[in-house]
């Protein structure tokens, strides 16, 4: 929890994400409806819940039936209203499950594609902190393929900071790693939230990994959000599974 | 042996500006209908993919008999471009270009739409996420990792390009240092008594090239696919 509390006091002022939306796939109902004001928001459910569909709409890869999603004042989708801002558009970093480097960029280019993409000018501070934060700077002329799944997702989230996002999406970033690999990640993880200054979702099933993340926990069942609340609700689902 | 005749030598110099340049001007076409094909989804798809690959299939002398009576100086489309472009494809060597891209495009946009498909499409969007515009994701992501595929769809046609005949002869006919390329070098010398040892030696230049120009696609795809795997 000390991490939590030395985030809000480096956050500059809370970011605000609602999200409201509907989406029929196959005889499957995602409903999520649930709102996040900064932090480190966990999305928990057992697989097939419907978390990856949930930041996919999010981020805009899923195009909601209906319902709004909105980040602070921006307006990201409203099916009323006919506005779906495109992905490139949202400025939302992804962190994917199986990272998704670009194979044939180097590790180094892969972190700047956003920045390029973006339109920004370079900024050695920034990038030098991210590499920094993520202990990444000896694989720089590397290309992804010669990476450990370890160091591939440390570079996915890099990549993913350092376009400069309004909100960080992870969707089970360790769950292709094996035990040793998630110790080496979670610390990483842990100054990411504490230091970034940026909001994360992020989607686990796994309430262990997510109480050493998490701030606040959106529990989703079966294509419902089922609880929302602090990370004690982590400590009922476990009771659960364990019982 | 290789004491070629200036207007042998013509007819190799010919074949491979004729089979470069049909390639290149060709490559960009490929790519969009290949695209098109891989990812499109439009009425008609399979009417175009079919047109495509008319070329594969029917007798070459039909194919140049198409393009004489549609690109012709005394057809409409033909009389339309030298009238206002000043081009003019019969019986000229860009003639020759025309009937060898025409040949050549079906093996050039099959092999770049199979490594297009064959791309991760979850590589894509995440160069969406990451602010990149359909633009930027196409020119950035799809089109390196084709990369191996379109050079191999560009050598295909270059090898295709540089032995057209039937299609080059009808279209363009057999002029020697502008349409008389090495195939129809060949079948020229031939026809004509005591022609044998020149045309053998033609028979040589040209599977020196074939051979060559395999080995250089067979090293440049292998290295861009090795980039594509972390070298």
């Amino acid at each position: 929890m000390a991490g939590a509390a030395r985030y809000r006091a480096s956050s500059r002022g809370l970011t605000m994400l609602v999200v409201k939306a509907k989406k029929q796939l196959g005889d499957f109902t995602l409903s999520g409806s649930f709102t996040s004001e900064g932090g480190a928001t966990a999305l928990f459910g057992p697989s097939g819940a419907g978390k990856t569909s949930i930041i996919n709409m999010i981020a805009g890869l899923l195009r909601p039936d209906s319902g709004r999603i909105l980040l602070d004042d921006d307006v990201l989708f409203d099916h009323a209203a006919h506005i779906d801002v495109p992905v490139s558009r949202r400025r939302i970093g992804y962190v994917f499950q199986e990272g998704r480097l670009f194979p044939h960029l180097s590790v180094r280019h892969n972190l700047d594609y956003g920045r390029w993409m973006g339109g920004y000018p370079s900024d050695p501070d920034a990038f030098d902190h991210v590499v920094e934060l993520l202990d990444i700077g000896h694989l720089l002329g590397r290309r992804p393929g010669k990476l450990s799944g370890g160091e591939r997702q440390r570079v996915a989230v890099g990549r993913a900071l350092l376009m400069r996002p309004r909100l960080l999406l992870l969707d089970e970033p360790l769950a292709s790693l094996d035990a040793a690999r998630k110790r080496e990640i979670l610390p990483y993880l842990e100054r990411l939230r504490d230091e970034a200054r940026v909001p994360l979702i992020y989607v686990s099933h796994n309430a262990a990994e997510l109480r050493r993340i998490a701030t606040s926990v959106v529990q989703l069942e079966a294509g419902t959000v089922i609880a929302r609340g602090g990370i004690e609700l982590l400590d009922a689902a476990q009771a659960d599974m364990l019982a | 042996m290789l004491d070629l005749s200036p207007q042998d030598w013509t007819a190799v110099a010919l074949s491979l500006r004729v089979a470069a340049i049909s390639t290149v001007v060709a490559l960009p076409f490929g790519i969009a209908v290949a695209m098109l094909l891989a990812r499109g989804s439009f009425w008609g798809k399979s009417v175009l993919d079919a047109v495509v690959h008319l070329p594969l299939v029917l007798p070459p002398v039909v194919t140049g008999y198409l393009l004489l009576i549609s690109l012709g100086r005394r057809a409409p489309l033909g009389a339309f471009l030298a009238d206002h472009f000043g081009i003019v494809f019969s019986f000229r060597w860009t003639g020759a270009a025309v009937a060898c891209g025409v040949m050549a495009f079906p093996l050039l946009v099959r092999a770049i739409r199979l490594s297009i498909e064959a791309i991760d499409r979850r590589l894509e969007d995440a160069a969406a996420t990451l602010a990149a515009s359909r633009f930027w994701i196409f020119a950035t992501v799809t089109l390196p990792l084709a990369l191996p595929g379109i050079i191999a769809g560009m050598m295909l046609a270059f090898a295709r390009a540089l032995g057209e005949f039937g299609a080059t002869i009808t279209f363009v006919s057999n002029i020697p240092g502008e349409t008389q390329t090495i195939s129809v070098a060949i079948y020229t010398l031939i026809q004509v008594p005591g022609g044998d040892a020149d045309a053998l030696k033609l028979v040589f230049v040209s599977i020196v090239i074939c051979f060559a120009a395999l080995l250089a696609s067979e090293w440049l795809a292998r290295r861009a696919t090795a980039r594509l795997h972390g070298a």
